[in-house]
């Protein structure tokens, strides 16, 4: 299985990878004039993945493909598309990969999952090993009786008006 | 001849590393005195050995010697001698022989400081880092062996990627891997542990110095790395949740979670057992980095081997230490009973309010990192998790980190009442809401960045507030110094830290303002950028060592007077074809002027401006973290040895 897998993976990630691009600097030319649309055209690119480069928004990427899609972005805007809009026109055409933040689906519910699912699975195991935890000291240690109990909070208190 | 004696040195130090290991573990289990005396002069001999190896590489690449084929591929005559030693880390089988040897200083640091351990304990982690030794040398000298020879040799070598030639570059593979192989340690400690089934607060105040200074070293290489990336691959962005990035963030989450519950050990004799777990998470997860680095599974320009082979090894290897850790775990972690007890709200619990957070943290980075990856191959879907799922997934964790963070050193041990604390916070609270509305205000009501300022502050302050409480800074301000300096260091230690963190965040709200400008200029034309007046005097040729490139002078004005001159330049390296662009950058601490140059036309160049608030407050952040993490190492808990193995020893003799 693991002899199969890892050459699987291995050409996988070969033919996704792109050599460490050089910065992308950009072309003046290619932005919006109007510097709202212009930021609102790269919020959105920077939701989308630059598909032949290795984890780039388009927006950081100079690969042709990257400047063709923030092309596409920037002539939708510009033709007063919402942001929704756009994001589906360009999903409708490129599919899952293309979305950095992937939707909530069947196959993604896990993945979003994973936040509550940490926590309170965390949180589960802190409550098991407390009970645990109790269950032992009490055997170990007995009750407190009343009188006990009462001089453990009269220092309580003493202590606390020390401190 | 010189590469045919590192590679002896490497067969050698394998050969002692596999001795450490049998004797150590065999002398543990058998109580034999010699065999175990036997595994700190075998550790001093690893570490000699694989000096010599890692030396007789260097050396190579030194006088670029064209007969060894690593040099040939990474290396070229042309390049500054800096870079040309430094570089030899800057490859795969050459970062091998540079993990080792970190791993055998480590071995060698526990032969010599460790003479204070109980004598099984200290054969025992011996033999654990020998095996981890013989693990990693056996893989370098099998799969991946740095003095292969090429003959006929070539004229010249073909060059290191030139954006890893940089002074920043050069030194974070070394602190990165004293992170790594810091937590081999404690992981080794761990082992020990579990096979004598004994955890108490002589082992906590032994793991928790490696693990501060595990964590210290990792914060630095990552800082080192992200701060690389901000000014040397020129998109203004420092961190890109990268698997790699994420491959260093995952240990570095699990190593913070584990030098915070190994106080809890040290001083209350609680939560052994998931302090044991932590010790084994943040090996496997400095061990998963390795693997996705260097099996091809990701491809980056970390990535340096993408060689299945490789990968299938590397996976081997992680199966048998973290699995046989985690086996171990499973057999005897019911033996180490807790016998310290705490109320939730305390300052354990506190501690496992951290752990909690900061380990559903690492889950979210982890299965993000993995998820594509599983995706494709389980159900066959292409999907991408990119930094838009990581801001939005960690940060209903991080807030309440955040918020944690101040209150936490401030409770009592074993019982706490939360009203009193607050009443101590309250200053640091009202700082935070003040720093919220101000940058509500003139940022014009961008969210985000100003509940970053808020919780800068609000760190910053409770630090303040913890230490100001502790030497009763306000209430008797007389004996005040006097109490300061009798404050334990460990308390400033984590004070220091925690404002570090406050720093840092600070630096990423103010990115959060960060404002771009792309331009086309000619010499002589002006453009403006968040009240900078950037004017463009000329792009000329220059020359350096093994590049040349065109440099643009843009002259910065502020209200008429002159800031700084920016010198942005485009290199073009011939030895790989390869052009980069050098990011000009001018810094008054509070922010970052920042250029680059694209191409030219129309008589004209591009250039892109970015206006950078608060910027290197990120690394001066995470150099704060890292000083806390030195500070409290320079404990006097932490050099003393500890009490149980004292009386052990005294009690030996008789």
């Amino acid at each position: 299985m693991i002899r199969r897998l890892v050459p699987a993976l291995a050409l996988g990630a070969a033919l996704l990878a792109a050599p460490p691009a050089p910065a992308a600097v950009g072309d003046p030319a290619e932005r919006l004039r109007d510097p709202a649309l212009e930021a609102r055209a790269q919020a959105i690119g920077r939701e989308l993945r630059c598909l032949v480069c290795q984890n780039q928004s388009i927006e950081d990427s100079d690969a042709p493909l990257a400047r063709d899609l923030r092309r596409i972005v920037r002539e939708q805007v510009a033709a007063g598309q919402s942001n929704a809009e756009v994001m589906r026109f360009v999903h409708d055409r490129y599919g899952d990969f293309v979305l950095l933040r992937p939707r909530l689906t069947a196959a993604t519910a896990l993945l979003w999952a994973t936040p509550a699912l940490a926590l309170g699975g965390g949180a589960l195991l802190i409550l098991a090993m407390r009970r645990r935890q109790a269950a032992e000291a009490a055997l170990a240690a007995p009750e407190l009786s009343e009188a006990e109990r009462a001089r453990l909070r009269a220092a309580e208190r003493d202590g606390e008006r020390a401190a | 001849m010189i590469p045919e004696l590192g590679h002896f040195a490497l067969a050698l130090a394998l050969a002692l590393s596999a001795a450490q290991a049998v004797f150590g573990l065999w002398g543990a289990q058998r109580g034999e005195a010699r065999l175990m005396a036997a595994a700190p002069p075998l550790a001093a001999g690893v570490l000699l050995a694989v000096a010599v190896s890692l030396g007789c590489l260097m050396w190579s690449f030194a006088v670029n010697d064209t007969t060894v084929m690593n040099v040939v591929q990474n290396s070229h005559s042309a390049k500054p001698m800096l870079y040309k030693l430094t570089g030899t880390w800057g490859n795969h089988e050459g970062s091998l022989v540079l993990w080792v040897f970190i791993l055998a200083l480590c071995g060698g640091a526990v032969a010599l400081f460790g003479r204070d351990l109980p004598s099984r304990l200290q054969a025992r982690v011996l033999a654990v880092l020998g095996l981890v030794t013989v693990g990693f040398l056996a893989f370098t000298l099998g799969t991946s062996n740095p003095f292969e020879r090429v003959w006929p040799p070539p004229l010249d070598g073909q060059g290191l990627n030139p954006i890893l030639q940089d002074p920043g570059l050069a030194f974070h593979p070394p602190l990165l891997y004293l992170g790594y192989v810091g937590y081999a340690v404690t992981y080794a400690f761990a082992i020990a542990a579990l096979i004598e089934g004994r955890v108490d607060a002589a082992w906590g105040r032994w793991v928790r110095p490696w693990a501060l200074a595990a964590w210290a070293f990792l914060t630095l290489g990552i800082a080192l790395g992200s701060w690389w990336a901000y000014y040397e691959l020129g998109w203004g962005g420092y961190w890109f949740w990268d698997p790699v990035e994420n491959a260093s963030l995952l240990p570095w989450l699990a190593g913070a979670a584990l030098l915070h519950s190994a106080i809890v050990v040290e001083k209350r004799e609680a939560l052994k057992t998931w302090t044991v777990f932590l010790a084994l998470l943040a090996f496997g997860l400095s061990l998963l980095g390795t693997f996705l680095v260097r099996s091809g599974v990701l491809n980056s320009v970390h990535a340096f081997a993408n060689d299945p082979d490789r990968g299938v090894f590397i996976l081997l290897l992680m199966m048998a230490y973290v699995g046989g850790g985690f086996a171990l775990f499973a057999w005897r972690a019911a033996a180490m009973a807790p016998t310290g007890v705490f109320a939730p709200l305390s300052r354990e619990g506190g501690l496992v309010l951290n752990n909690l957070l900061l380990c559903s943290i690492a889950a979210v980075v982890l299965v993000g990192t993995l998820y594509p990856m599983f995706a494709d191959l389980l159900l066959g879907q292409k999907i991408s998790v990119g930094p838009p799922f990581f801001n939005m997934a960690t940060f209903p964790l991080v807030v309440p980190l955040l918020a944690a963070m101040g209150v936490g050193p401030m409770l009592p041990w074993k019982r706490a009442r939360l009203w009193p604390v607050l009443q101590r916070l309250w200053w640091a609270a009202l700082g935070g809401m003040a720093a919220l509305l101000l940058a509500l205000a003139l940022s014009g009501w961008r969210v985000l960045p100003a509940l970053g300022f808020a919780a800068g502050a609000w760190l910053i302050l409770a630090a303040a507030t913890d230490i100001a409480d502790r030497i009763a800074l306000f209430s008797r301000p007389r004996a005040a110094w006097a109490r300061a300096r009798g404050l334990p260091r460990a308390a400033w230690g984590a004070a220091v830290a925690h404002a570090g963190v406050g720093v840092t965040i600070l630096g990423l709200a103010g990115m959060g303002l960060a404002q771009e400008k792309l331009t086309l200029m000619r010499p002589g034309d002006a453009a403006t950028l968040a009240g900078y007046t950037y004017r463009l005097e000329g792009v000329e040729d220059v020359t350096g060592p093994n590049w040349t490139a065109r440099r643009a002078t843009l002259t910065v004005t502020r209200d008429g007077r002159e800031v700084t001159v920016l010198r942005p330049e485009r290199r073009n390296f011939p030895v790989g074809r390869m052009v980069t662009t050098e990011a000009s950058i001018h810094t008054n601490w509070l922010v970052d002027l920042y250029a680059v140059l694209g191409e030219e036309r129309d008589g004209g160049a591009v250039v892109r401006l970015h206006h950078n608030p608060l910027a290197p407050w990120i690394w001066l952040g995470a150099a704060i973290m890292a000083l806390g993490g030195g500070i409290s190492l320079s404990d006097r808990r932490m050099r003393v040895s500890a009490p149980a193995a004292k009386l052990a020893r005294g009690q030996a003799p008789a």
